[in-house]
């Protein structure tokens, strides 16, 4: 039987629960030993000229090495030419020209936490004492605060652009479509800005020596950083080594190297010493990207029994101080606008606009759930606009199984489905009737305590970038033991164990004896690294060719060996060894083969793509208890389908889906990046940003559901995403969904005790009740 | 995240404790269970020039009875609080409420003296000594004096603590009522509370409705006036003066008041 | 000032500046890496260790109040014994971390929770690890480690 789909425990936990990981900061390498540290100087406004910075008092400070300034970069090559790029283009580019991001800050700064100087020391202490005696001239300019805010164009962030509008497009309005519904509802939401939080923030180590760099980077993709550190410090790529050790956590927002990483690499250059960097969180809460961000105006319209005929979806994206991502992110939204419905008529536009605040990149789900979020709150609007329960409006609207590959009118072709069987299960793993009974009894009796009950069905995009492909390579040693080069880039997820469970899949070489490397570009030169889901379906699917390919090298190998045909020999996959059939007696080792391979060992080189992306789906079911007195909302079940296709390692896949829940969740009740209107951060540390803690959550309820992918071997989407893209909307309708019967049709998130309490106020007020 | 430097000196009893601190005079900060100050010296909002490391001063950790009061060390831990078999009997509203403090990390170092002397409003623990008519021991340069929990919090972060003064022990009557209640508001467990209700019998203490831990006068006087719960709760919001912050705008407080006010006073007469 | 903290039951001794925080001791002088620093608001509990048996935030305690004290961090947990703490095995056996950088201090956190509360209530859990932010399980399998744990405690 194979080891696929079975319960393994992960091979990373032993030395994880017993030394700990090492992660950028922990590293005590040689290379690293006379390293000195940096800390940054930032700004703590949100927009004002430069007019002056002293650095004197604090080159003076005990242990200064060096106090770094723009004035210091005069060594670097000049940006490249102005790549054209408009934003549109549906690429994770930065806009250049006009939008161009510096490294340290020039003669302005525009977000709160961007870095304006680098003062370098001995040791940690000094640099937080040295960095306070940096002194920086600001001259305030009126901040760019929220959507309208940039809308305005009232203060600018780039004079020279006219706008705070980075990129724009969208299809124009139809409303001929609408015209011909029963029901029309529009709404405005916001899908609020937010704060990756990973528990290790960002941190870098770097090394010049002998005209080769080296950088130590809690990324997620070392050779994507390894090329922009070349493109941007003047460098050959061969030149460059990045390494990523142990990474603890990235969710999106550590893909590549950022600014901060390359101005440590820089002044390792700069001042011939070896430097680390470690942020701390306050560092990270505004230097660290911020996701989300984005004004949703929805438009949804249908018949009164229940049929979606015409959906718009206009997007303002507020994308912070610079345009990292050009249009992106909204892009992705509005490719996935339709969700898992067959509507007609659909409709999408958006605007990107800058703002004086951290800039905005992925973080888990990516554009995504901003797309499943507006349309879910879309159509629990339109169930309550013909009075029609909101699972049966799903049911009604969800493409059926026996329609695909299925491309929306956004242009996403979905490739296998089975989107109402999963409302389905849910509903029924639920006991969605005895749910709406009890809440009909609470609501008759009028409790204190209401019931809410939300749904959510989605669908997503995972490998949307399948082009870049994902490399394995993988080499059988002469002691029998197995090597894997991934160029997917684990930070949590597991992969070492889920490749190892691939060779011995294919192999029979035990687990245990299965190395896997990733993330030094000295080991694995080329790969792309773990993001928008795509490390089993691409990074693993490749390992198992690799396997495949290695076996057949062996398959020669063993038949010379053994003195037999090629197709006398089986390979035993329980016990690992080649033999000729039927004849156990005759059996060699995997040690044996690879050392009778002789110089060209056993080793094979994979590079793949399967060419196009997956589209996972599913269907969450959030039941929370609303306190109507106070507001507060409390989650105590979630139960979920998240079908990704095949399942390799049930373990992973759950752990996936239970933290994608998580972050879903808090996303729906309690988290937000807030900027008074000066700018100012309100919520810069995790007092006030509040992430979700064990207290808030009660254990999921997570069903099966494989509907296998068709175009990779392995029958695999990507889970990383999904658990967060359902779970937000899910708890966003059962919170509204418990107080509608005061009036309340729509709370935006967070959903705190203070929003939910305003909302039955307000409600109560315009005499909603019924 | 690193405090600013500071001169280290560790006391090894109260006299050397409030010697050491008139030597360092106005820059010179206690240190007991360091969960009220260290957090604040990692931002450098407070940069002492010396700390006196009192947490070593184990006489100071009890609770016991004495002369019709529990008598509680000032260096008991919240976690030893809320463990106390004495104070589960005799002032369970002052055990229930140190088990609500930060989380099992801090209460296993932050102290009752130190959370008093810090006297954030937001705290738990500084109301409940209002409800529970407290009087704080201190020893200082000029010897002993009683202070009044009422006369005790004069404003935000301050206290009539002199420079130098040490609370060593909070002295609480046993309570004549049975009935006690603590209602802490919060959007996670780790939170402040958004807003607290401390009562005991009769008295009513508020957390976060004012620059200090106040006591709600007119709830307790719609009490006395033979007022129920529910209408004596009506009252709360009158005499404070709550926050407008990212947890709720002033009305929403001024409501959270009277509604947990209510419950209290509905748990509180339950287990009278 | 000089420090001497007995940390998994070895002495370490050094001449530090006074304000050293107890994590930075463990970390830089005893070089043991795996306690973690993921906050600077004692928010996050990734720096949590056990100090005279008891869970503490080890970034918001002194070295200097660890002197002559007992400090046990994850490394010490399973002390001689090449097996691994019940604790240890149960957050592997119940996948109960995934990037690993809060998991010592998790795992110190709950094993100061089974000292003070050996039957603990999935309820007991939860609450007892407030102080303990983990951004990647959602917690669902910590807590069923810790209640694994549990029960591997009260069999044997």
């Amino acid at each position: 039987m194979s080891i696929l789909g079975t319960r393994v425990v992960r091979t990373e936990d032993p030395r994880l629960l017993t030394a700990g990981g090492t992660y950028v900061d922990d590293l005590r390498v040689p290379e690293l030993a006379q390293a000195a540290r940096a800390t940054f100087v930032r700004s703590p406004v949100a927009h004002a000229a430069i007019t002056g910075i002293d650095v004197s008092a604090a080159k003076e400070a005990p242990g200064v090495v060096a106090v770094l300034t723009v004035a210091d970069m005069d060594d670097l090559p000049p940006p490249p030419p102005d790549s054209g790029l408009t934003g549109t283009e549906g690429a994770p580019l930065p806009l250049g020209g006009i939008w161009s991001e510096p490294l340290l800050a020039v003669d302005r700064v525009r977000f709160a936490g961007e870095p304006v100087a680098v003062v370098i020391t001995d040791d940690r202490y000094q640099g937080e004492d040295a960095a306070e005696l940096v002194s920086v001239d600001y001259d305030p300019l009126p901040a760019v605060v929220g959507f309208e805010g940039a809308l305005s164009g009232d203060s600018l962030l780039f004079p020279a652009a006219g706008s705070n509008v980075a990129c724009a497009t969208g299809t124009p309005a139809d409303t001929a479509a609408f015209d011909g519904c029963d029901v029309v509802v529009e709404r405005e939401i916001v899908n609020q800005r937010l704060a990756p939080v990973p528990l290790e923030g960002r941190a870098t180590a770097a090394r010049w020596a002998d005209g080769k760099l080296t950088v130590w980077l809690s990324t997620q993709n070392a050779q994507i950083a390894r090329f922009i550190l070349a493109g941007v410090l003047g460098l050959d790529p061969a030149n460059v080594r990045v390494v990523a050790p142990d990474v603890g956590g990235g969710f999106g927002a550590k893909i590549g190297a950022d600014r901060d990483a390359l101005i440590v690499a820089w002044a390792a250059k700069h001042t011939g010493r070896a430097l680390r960097w470690a942020e701390t969180r306050s560092e990270n809460m505004l230097g660290m990207t911020h996701g989300r961000a984005q004004r949703h105006v929805v438009k949804i319209g249908g018949t009164r029994d229940g049929r979606i005929l015409a959906y718009r979806l206009e997007i303002v994206q507020d994308t912070g101080a610079y345009p990292r991502m050009g249009g992106f992110l909204p892009f992705l939204t509005s490719l996935m606008a339709a969700g898992p419905y067959d509507i007609g008529h659909v409709e999408t536009a958006y605007q990107v606009v800058v703002t004086n605040a951290t800039p905005i990149s992925a973080y888990r789900g990516a554009g995504r759930p901003e797309a499943t979020a507006a349309i879910e709150r879309a159509v629990d609007l339109f169930a309550t606009g013909i009075g029609m329960d909101p699972a049966e409006v799903r049911r009604i609207n969800l493409i059926p199984a026996d329609k695909f590959p299925f491309t929306s009118p956004s242009g996403a072709t979905y490739d296998t489905g089975a989107y109402v069987e999963a409302l389905d299960k849910v509903l029924a793993g639920a006991g969605y009737a005895e749910l709406r009974a009890e809440q009909a009894r609470r609501r008759e009796r009028g409790d204190v305590q209401q019931l809410g009950i939300g749904v959510a069905s989605y669908v997503e995009i995972t490998a949307a970038d399948a082009d870049g492909g994902e490399t394995a390579r993988l080499v059988v040693h002469d002691d029998g033991t197995a090597t894997v080069y991934s160029g997917s880039s684990a930070h949590g997820q597991g992969h070492d164990t889920a490749w190892a469970m691939l060779v011995e899949a294919e192999l029979g070489i035990k687990m245990s004896k299965v190395t896997v490397i990733h993330g030094d570009t000295d080991l694995v030169p080329a790969g792309i690294g773990t993001h928008a889901s795509r490390s089993l379906q691409l990074g693993g699917v490749a390992v198992q060719k690799a396997a495949v390919e290695v076996k057949e090298q062996a398959r020669k190998v063993a038949a010379d060996l053994l003195e037999a045909s090629e197709d006398d020999l089986e390979l035993d996959l329980d016990r690992g060894v080649w033999q000729v059939r039927g004849d156990p007696a005759s059996s060699r080792t995997w040690a044996q083969v690879a050392a009778h391979a002789g110089d060209a060992g056993l080793a094979a080189d994979v590079n793949y793509t399967q060419g196009k992306p997956t589209f996972p789906f599913g269907t969450h079911l959030a039941v929370t208890e609303v306190d109507t007195e106070t507001g507060k909302a409390r989650l105590i079940r979630h139960v979920t389908v998240d079908d990704a296709g095949t399942v390799l390692s049930p373990v992973l896949v759950e752990g996936q889906r239970h933290g994608g829940i998580a972050q879903g969740v808090a996303q729906a009740l309690l988290e937000e990046m807030v900027y008074d209107p000066d700018g100012n951060p309100v919520t810069g540390t995790l007092v006030d940003y509040a992430i979700v803690t064990a207290t808030e959550l009660p254990s999921f309820e997570l069903l099966t559901s494989e509907t296998p992918a068709t175009i990779n071997p392995l029958g695999a989407k990507g889970i990383g995403e999904a658990g967060t893209i359902g779970a937000t909307p899910a708890t966003q309708n059962s919170v509204i969904d418990a107080v509608s019967h005061l009036g309340v049709r729509h709370i935006d998130m967070p959903l705190t005790p203070a929003r939910v309490w305003a909302a039955i106020g307000a409600a109560a007020e315009k005499g909603m009740a019924r | 995240m690193i405090p600013a430097p500071f001169i280290y000196k560790r006391a090894s009893s109260v006299d050397e404790a409030v010697d050491l601190a008139a030597q360092a005079g106005e820059d010179g900060k206690f240190l007991a269970g360091g969960h009220s100050l260290m957090p604040l010296m990692k931002l450098r909002l407070a940069v002492p020039e010396t700390l006196i490391d009192i947490g070593r001063l184990g006489d100071l950790s009890y609770v016991r009875e004495d002369d019709g009061h529990i008598a509680v060390g000032a260096l008991t831990t919240h976690d030893e609080l809320a463990r106390s078999a004495k104070l589960g009997s005799e002032l369970p509203l002052l055990a229930h409420a140190a088990g609500q403090v930060g989380d099992p990390q801090v209460r296993h170092c932050g102290t009752i003296g130190g959370s008093l002397a810090h006297a954030d409003p937001a705290a738990d623990l500084p109301a409940v000594a209002l409800a529970l008519d407290a009087t704080f021991r201190t020893r200082g340069p000029s010897g002993n004096r009683d202070i009044a929990a009422g006369d005790f919090f004069l404003g935000l972060f301050e206290t009539a603590l002199q420079p130098g003064e040490l609370l060593t022990e909070i002295r609480i009557p046993k309570p004549q009522s049975a009935g006690w209640s603590f209602q802490k508001f919060t959007k996670r467990g780790i939170d402040w509370a958004i807003v607290g209700v401390a009562v005991q019998g009769a008295n009513v203490a508020l957390v976060n409705m004012a620059a200090t831990p106040v006591r709600a006068a007119a709830v307790e006087g719609a009490l006395a006036a033979g007022a129920g719960p529910r209408a004596a709760a009506a009252h709360a919001a009158e005499g404070t003066s709550p926050p407008d912050d990212l947890n709720g705008p002033r009305p929403y407080r001024e409501h959270l008041a009277r509604v947990l006010v209510g419950r209290a006073l509905e748990e509180s007469a339950a287990r009278a | 000032m000089k420090v001497t903290v007995s940390v998994n039951g070895k002495q370490i001794a050094a001449e530090v500046a006074d304000r050293t925080l107890l994590v930075h001791f463990l970390r830089d002088v005893a070089g043991l890496t795996a306690t973690n620093v993921g906050c600077d608001t004692s928010s996050c509990g990734a720096c949590t260790v056990l100090l005279n048996g008891r869970s503490v935030k080890s970034c918001t305690v002194l070295a200097a109040q660890a002197d002559g004290r007992e400090v046990t961090t994850v490394e010490g947990l399973s002390g001689d014994s090449e097996e691994l703490h019940p604790v240890q095995r149960a957050f592997r056996a119940e996948h109960g971390l995934q990037c690993g950088f809060c998991t010592p201090g998790m795992v110190m956190a709950s094993v100061s929770l089974l000292a003070e509360n050996p039957s603990p209530t999935e309820d007991e859990v939860r609450t007892a690890l407030e102080g303990n932010l983990c951004r990647c399980t959602g917690y669902h399998n910590i807590v069923r480690a810790v209640l694994a744990a549990a029960s591997e405690g009260r069999l044997s």
